[in-house]
């Protein structure tokens, strides 16, 4: 429910913020904005910066208001669900057809507060006026026969609640909360709850941002965060290195000699779409859980990658230009070095963009499986503990970092590979 | 005096499939060092794999071929290359394309830089020298092919429909450059080309092949080669000879296309 509501929302930004930007942005004057066929144009296609900023804005703005963030003024806020005391009074039919109403007191902790039992005067008559304490946006099942002269059991139900009849088949809905009746004819009740998520499902952003300030300077599970991603990271980094310096000779074998290709290619198509997590069980009989184990994985991880993308940078070198080194007089290893190795530089590259994005995907798996410092350790044990913050840090920053990894590579791309698509 | 003899040479194909295609039978040639040679030809009638087999690439199933009497046996230094396109190393800046074959001679980096200034001035590419080569045209990319051919000072230049992808005025200027730096440096040339304008322009000697098995139809000894080294080509082009060569040879090709349509069509 408050799932659609904050879809549509979302869909309602996405839409109205796109008409108030083309009304008072004026129209870019380049190349482009000449074209008149641009539908279907990919190359007139650019990214909108202004909706990239308007998107992460959003998502904060929606995150924050549907968790009653402090970072928002409380305008902004979506209700939030009824938190404090109220009463209703319900009315009680014996047997014998002789009703009698008595006065539920409810207190309604906030999202985080504990619920706590308290007494009030049971006053007179056969229905007793009951205590109940419970948590906001939840509900609670009321048994309040247990001091009534009157019980379920001996035949007495209720009937209405404050004045308004009610039944097993009809709920009511009122200004207090919504009530209805269990099989059994407790009163089942709930304050109203508003659009705001209990933090346990989705803490507010400022709970996020001070629990990653927390873990930072204090540490989480005996350490930093910063030592927590430094293990992640040296883990793929490593294993990325070792798929590579492995990988990538022999994808070069594979594209130029054909008893390698012949001997390996089986064993490479076999084992690229076996998924890195399906390794881990056995990588955990055989290493344990130790860094060797999580390391050996990633060079898994990385290896057929890098296997593939060498021999294909191999096999895509154009014959022209192998003739044509070989007419100015370069010998066999003059031609690796100076035509087929640059030739395969761009595959190589983005195979390796390929394999950094899955090592950095299989560590996080792999350490929420079994490990004492990581990313993916950190948000595996503070989920046990429903801290939900410290999950939702870690996925931001594990997202954050996945994504810095790849610009990064993207830009070493730039830099060492300029000819990349341009043969 | 070099001499490049290509004797008796014949290249059957064999297909998977079992059959085989004979793509070239009983040609024989003898071409004298400095003589530019042009070759045309219907489409399918084997001067590729004429041209493969001289630069050493493919092995002949029949026949040999000798450069200064030694018999050719596989890719060297001493036969240069100029490709239709894509030869050139896009990781390399156009000056190092042209001094590839010194520097994997291991020649001089001194007298390479000189040798690589000097023939970048002649194609007229002396301030492209740092550029990338998927920054030029397509027709500054051939300069740099045909001047990184020339710094490696080959016997022999090959070159495959070096101009075919150029436009028509792009190609008349590059045709022009061929023949300048053909007679500035008396190499050898065999020149494949689709256009038989071109052929009788570069052509000191030009040969017209026939298909199915490809042989040598017919051979012509021209003046417009050396007519063109200081004349305007479009001037050469007026000489009568030129016409009724051309129109000898374009109906001689046309013969040939039909003669292919038909064999298909029974
Ligand atoms: N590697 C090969 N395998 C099988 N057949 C081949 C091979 N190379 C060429 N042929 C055949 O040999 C014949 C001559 O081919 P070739 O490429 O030499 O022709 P061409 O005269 O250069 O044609 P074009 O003018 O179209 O370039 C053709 O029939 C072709 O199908
Ligand atoms: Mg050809």
């Amino acid at each position: 429910m408050t799932g659609l509501i904050i879809l549509a929302v979302y869909i309602a930004i996405f839409v109205v913020s796109a008409f108030v930007l083309k009304l008072i942005v004026s129209q870019r004057q380049d190349y482009t904005s000449l074209k008149t066929v641009t539908f279907g144009d990919e190359s007139a296609v650019t990214s909108n910066g202004t909706a990239s900023v308007i998107s992460i804005v959003t998502i904060f703005l929606i995150w924050g208001s549907f968790t009653g963030s402090s970072w928002l003024p409380s305008i902004l806020h979506a209700p939030a669900p009824f938190v404090g005391e109220t009463s209703f009074d319900y009315t009680l039919e014996d047997a014998n057809g002789v009703t009698d109403t008595a006065t539920v007191t409810v207190r309604v902790m906030d999202f985080g507060e504990k619920t706590e039992k308290f007494q009030v005067d049971p006053g007179e008559g056969m229905a007793k006026d009951d205590a109940v304490s419970m948590q906001a946006s939840r509900s609670v099942t009321i048994l309040f026969d247990k001091n009534d002269e009157a019980t379920r059991k001996e035949g007495a139900k209720v009937v209405a609640i404050n004045g308004t009849p009610i039944s097993n088949d009809a709920p009511l809905t009122l200004d207090v909360g919504r009530f209805a009746l269990t099989d059994k004819g407790a009163i089942s009740f709930s304050a109203p709850r508003g659009l705001q998520m209990d933090p346990i499902y989705l803490p507010p952003p400022e709970d996020v941002w001070k629990r990653g300030i927390e873990i930072a300077t204090e540490g989480y599970r005996n350490f930093y965060l910063h030592e927590h991603l430094a293990y992640s990271l040296f883990r793929v980094i490593a294993g990325f290195i070792l798929g590579c310096v492995v990988g990538i000779p022999l994808g070069y074998a594979m594209g130029l000699n054909g008893w390698f290709r012949g001997w390996f290619d089986p064993i490479v198509e076999v084992m690229r779409p076996v998924p890195p997590l399906a390794l881990i069980p056995l990588i955990i009989i055989w290493f344990g859980i130790g860094e060797s184990g999580k390391v050996i994985l990633l060079f898994l991880a990385s290896l057929w990658i890098m296997a593939i993308g060498a021999r294909s940078g191999v096999s895509g070198v154009k014959i022209t230009k192998i003739h044509a080194a070989y007419s100015l007089g370069a010998s066999k290893w003059q031609i690796m070095r100076h035509v087929i190795i640059p030739n395969s530089l761009p595959e190589i590259f983005t195979a390796a963009r390929v394999a950094m994005g899955v090592c950095w995907g299989t560590v996080v798996a792999a350490e929420l499986v079994a490990a004492s410092q990581g990313a993916g350790m950190m948000i595996m044990a503070a989920s046990k503990f429903t801290l939900t913050d410290i999950v939702v840090m870690g996925i931001i920053l594990i997202g954050v970092i996945g994504f810095g990894i790849d610009m990064l590579m993207r830009w070493a791309e730039r830099i060492l590979v300029p000819w990349k698509g341009r043969g | 005096m070099s001499e490049l003899a290509i004797d008796n040479i014949s290249m059957r194909f064999d297909l998977p499939n079992g059959s085989s295609v004979q793509a070239l039978k009983n040609v024989s040639l003898n071409l004298k060092s400095g003589e530019l040679l042009s070759v045309l030809g219907p489409s399918g009638c084997g001067k590729t794999t004429l041209l493969n087999i001289v630069a050493g690439f493919l092995a002949p199933t029949e026949g040999q071929i000798t450069l200064n009497g030694d018999r050719v046996v596989g890719p060297s230094a001493e036969r240069g290359m100029v490709f239709q396109q894509g030869a050139l190393f896009e990781w390399m800046s156009v000056r190092e394309n042209v001094g590839f074959g010194p520097r994997m001679k291991g020649a001089n980096p001194t007298a390479t830089r000189e040798k690589v200034d000097h023939l970048l001035d002649v194609v007229g590419l002396s301030e492209f020298k740092e550029k990338a080569v998927y920054e030029l045209s397509g027709g500054m990319q051939q300069r740099v092919a045909l001047a990184r051919c020339l710094a490696n000072e080959p016997d022999v230049i090959l070159m495959d429909e070096p101009l075919g992808a150029l436009d028509a005025l792009t190609r008349e200027k590059m045709q022009s450059l061929v023949l300048k730096l053909w007679k500035e440096t008396g190499k050898t040339i065999i020149l494949i080309t689709h256009s038989v304008e071109e052929a009788l322009l570069l052509g000191e000697r030009l040969l017209v092949m026939a298909p199915r098995p490809g042989r040598i139809h017919k051979e012509y000894r021209l003046p417009f080669a050396d007519l063109g080294v200081d004349q305007d080509l479009r001037e050469v082009k007026k000489h009568p000879e030129y016409a009724s060569t051309r129109e000898e040879i374009l109906s001689m090709i046309w013969d040939m296309e039909e003669e292919i349509m038909g064999r298909q069509e029974a």
